[in-house]
């Protein structure tokens, strides 16, 4: 079609469900073999060799699973709501299936989220929930991937549903810093001076370097789900398609 | 010949993982009352959907007066007539409100043709009572009337004769005739046996569909 | 049949032009016709609105220092599910009828068709809330300090929630089960709204400036006046296509 001439060739290579499937068929084994180091590594060092936080003795180690999977949560958010639009715009089946194996990747780690800090809010403020800003904000988010999941499995032509979802999402992304201020806000309104967990001015680099590499970690996690979710979806889709014929036929020798 | 109104290049559609049509290719000229046929659920109405813009689902090109429908969206738009299964009619508006209601969204049409329009689709009478009122037929007969005011050359109509009498198919029929004759283009399906025949170029979707 | 009946064809390369204000002005006119002929409509969620805010004294406790203090939340709460009640039916029946396609098939511009559709809405469900609120502020013991905060947080608040749950309406449109699902997408999207808009009644209430808030209301008002059609838009075409 006209007017697209001028994107460069791996993103419509990048449309073919075939090369895509191939691609990711190759980087898969990299990332999982990253993927296990860095969060062995991360996970050792954080819970065995990281000293203790003066304040919150051996608890504030959860801290090695809640920051990462907060963090994930928001960046698969956008993640999702980038190539949703990428699909709305350009038509492309592939972004659509990245959105659509997206939501529950990040509908999970926005679950692992709440649950940490639930069982980390226990020792610290002496109860399972309190309405802090970063928990709330984070209960929404999940809300808003729950939506994003009810609303995909509701309609049922897949391609409708891809761009139904992607304009939710978007219409998400524009909404999520006005929700973060605004919870942020409410926060500072009702509960001033609470002790806030995830902000502490200075971390000392035997704790921030295991934080780091269980964020980077679980980066090449999501990577890895995302590729093997996608894998799957273009089989299930492309499964008229000759190639996959083949490539089933070879599997079974 | 002058050149084609409408190209239809290479269409593909599929539903449900089943193949409607493939490699469709037709071009509409001015003039012209293209009858689309085919079994029920060969993908008349998917057709006539995608054509007037409504359904997105398909791959292919469109192209009225020679530019792509996507790009040119609006001029498409203001040269079109759709017809649909729904007859687009508000039940608690009257007759006359409903069509000054097209009026406001086509702005090629003159207010002042509604009461002529009503009264050539046999709604003399009843320009005043809620369309809830009026029979089934009735109903179709004031979206029908859109046909007498509108300025479209191209009519795109999904089983415009159901529920329809014998003697108001034949009027309709006349009108298509006349619509073609002064340079417009008539796009429909319907199960009725036309009787100008002789004037209509046909397309068998059966003949298309692949597995 | 021979005598000529038709309007002749429009000249080709249009010499319609486009007049936003005609069609949006026709859009209210059809939108509010509409509900005044079906007044159960327009009457359902007040309702549902002094029914939702009976259910607090009931629930909670008659005391008037304990509704004192929930009176904000309550009624705030109270008109946000009420807006979101009267949602699903903004495109539901222009879809069943088939007047939604010929909207999306018409060269008007659809957004306009659209925030017209939406501010119609808002005048035969949140501007009677709002009127209806004190009413129920009273009934919740508010003081009567918080009044003025109330109707004009209500007054600012409400056009952003039905911008934004007409966003909800329009992708649910081609579903049967919109109902429920409507709500899940939606209230998320409502957070900002009812934080800022209850905050504004609290301030009102304290004798804080109200300014603020009703600032911070009308931006996401501005933005979701901006923002909010061309969504609808779109996805209203995505769900008619589908």
């Amino acid at each position: 079609m006209a007017g697209k001439n001028w994107m460069p060739r791996w993103f419509y290579q990048l449309a073919s469900p075939r090369w895509c499937y191939q691609i990711t068929g190759k980087l898969l084994p990299g990332f999982v073999v990253a993927t296990l180091l860095l969060i062995t590594i991360g996970t050792v060092w954080g819970l065995a060799f990281a000293p203790q936080d003066y304040q919150q003795g051996n608890s504030f180690r959860i801290i090695y699973l809640h920051v990462p999977a907060a963090y994930m949560a928001q960046s698969i958010y956008m993640t999702m709501a980038l190539a949703g639009a990428i699909g709305l715009i350009w038509k492309m089946k592939v972004a659509d299936m990245v959105a659509k194996s997206c939501a529950p990747i990040g509908a999970s780690l926005a679950v692992l989220a709440l649950a940490t800090g639930a069982i980390w809010g226990k020792p610290t403020w002496g109860s399972y929930w309190v309405w802090d800003a970063r928990l709330t904000s984070m209960l929404i988010l999940l809300f808003l991937y729950l939506g994003i999941i009810a609303l995909n499995s509701a309609i049922e032509s897949e391609s409708t549903a891809a761009q139904s979802t992607a304009v939710l999402a978007l219409v998400g992304l524009v909404n999520i810093p006005i929700i973060k201020y605004s919870v942020d806000w409410w926060n500072t309104l009702h509960q001033p001076a609470t002790f806030k967990i995830t902000e502490r001015p200075a971390m000392p680099p035997d704790m921030w370097i295991p934080l780091l590499i269980l964020v980077i970690g679980f980066y090449c996690f999501f990577a890895v789900t995302l590729m093997m979710r996608l894998r799957n979806e273009i089989i299930r889709r492309e499964r008229r398609a000759g190639w996959v014929r083949e490539l089933l036929m070879q599997q079974r020798g | 010949m002058a050149d084609p109104l409408l190209q239809v290049v290479d269409l593909f559609c599929e539903r449900d993982d089943r193949v409607l049509f493939e490699h469709l290719s037709f071009n509409v000229f001015p003039g012209e009352i293209l009858q689309v046929e085919g079994q029920n659920g060969s993908g008349k109405t998917t057709l006539l959907r995608i054509l007037s813009g409504l359904s997105r689902h398909y791959e292919g090109d469109i192209l009225w007066r020679g530019t792509s429908v996507t790009d040119s969206a609006d001029v498409f738009r203001r040269e079109l007539l759709y017809f649909g299964h729904q007859a687009g009619v508000k039940a608690v508006l009257t007759p006359e409100e409903n069509l000054a209601w097209y009026a406001a969204l086509d702005s090629g049409i003159d207010l002042k043709q509604i009461p002529k329009a009503l009264h050539a689709v046999g709604l003399t009478g009843f320009e005043d009572v809620p369309c809830h009122m009026l029979s089934a037929g009735q109903n179709r007969r004031v979206s029908l009337a859109r046909l007498y005011i509108s300025r479209a050359p191209l009519w795109i109509l999904d089983e415009p004769f159901t529920a329809i009498d014998k003697k108001g198919v034949a009027t309709k029929e006349a009108l298509l005739l006349e619509h073609a004759s002064r340079g417009g283009t008539v796009l429909l399906t319907t199960h009725h046996e036309l009787d100008l025949s002789r004037h209509v170029r046909r397309i068998n979707l059966d003949e298309l569909s692949g597995t | 049949m021979s005598e000529t009946k038709l309007q002749p064809l429009a000249v080709a390369q249009h010499e319609t032009e486009y007049r936003p204000g005609r069609i949006f002005v026709a859009t209210l006119k059809r939108e509010l016709q509409l509900a005044l002929r079906r007044r159960s409509d327009l009457v359902n969620p007040l309702i549902f609105f002094l029914m939702v805010a009976t259910l607090f004294p009931l629930g909670v406790s008659p005391e008037p220092t304990i509704l004192m203090t929930l009176a904000p939340g309550v009624v705030w709460v109270a008109a946000l599910l009420s807006t979101l009640l009267a949602m699903d039916g903004l495109f539901r029946s222009d879809y069943e009828d088939g007047s939604l396609e010929q909207i999306l098939l018409s060269p008007q511009p659809l957004f306009i068709v659209v925030l017209g559709k939406v501010i119609a809405h808002w005048m035969i469900t949140g501007l009677p809330l709002t009127l209806m609120a004190p009413l129920i502020a009273v009934m919740l013991f508010l003081p009567a300090e918080g009044m003025s905060g109330l109707v004009l947080s209500l007054l600012i608040g409400t056009p952003t929630l039905s911008l934004v749950g007409a966003i909800g309406a329009a992708l649910t449109v081609g579903l049967r089960k919109g109902g429920v699902l409507i709500s899940l997408l939606v209230l998320p999207l409502y957070i900002p709204v009812l934080i800022f808009g209850t905050a504004a009644v609290d301030a009102a209430v304290t004798g804080l400036p109200l300014a603020g808030h009703l600032a911070l209301l009308g931006a996401l008002l501005a933005l979701g006046v901006a923002l909010a059609p061309i969504a609808i838009a779109a996805a209203l075409r995505i769900s008619v296509s589908g």
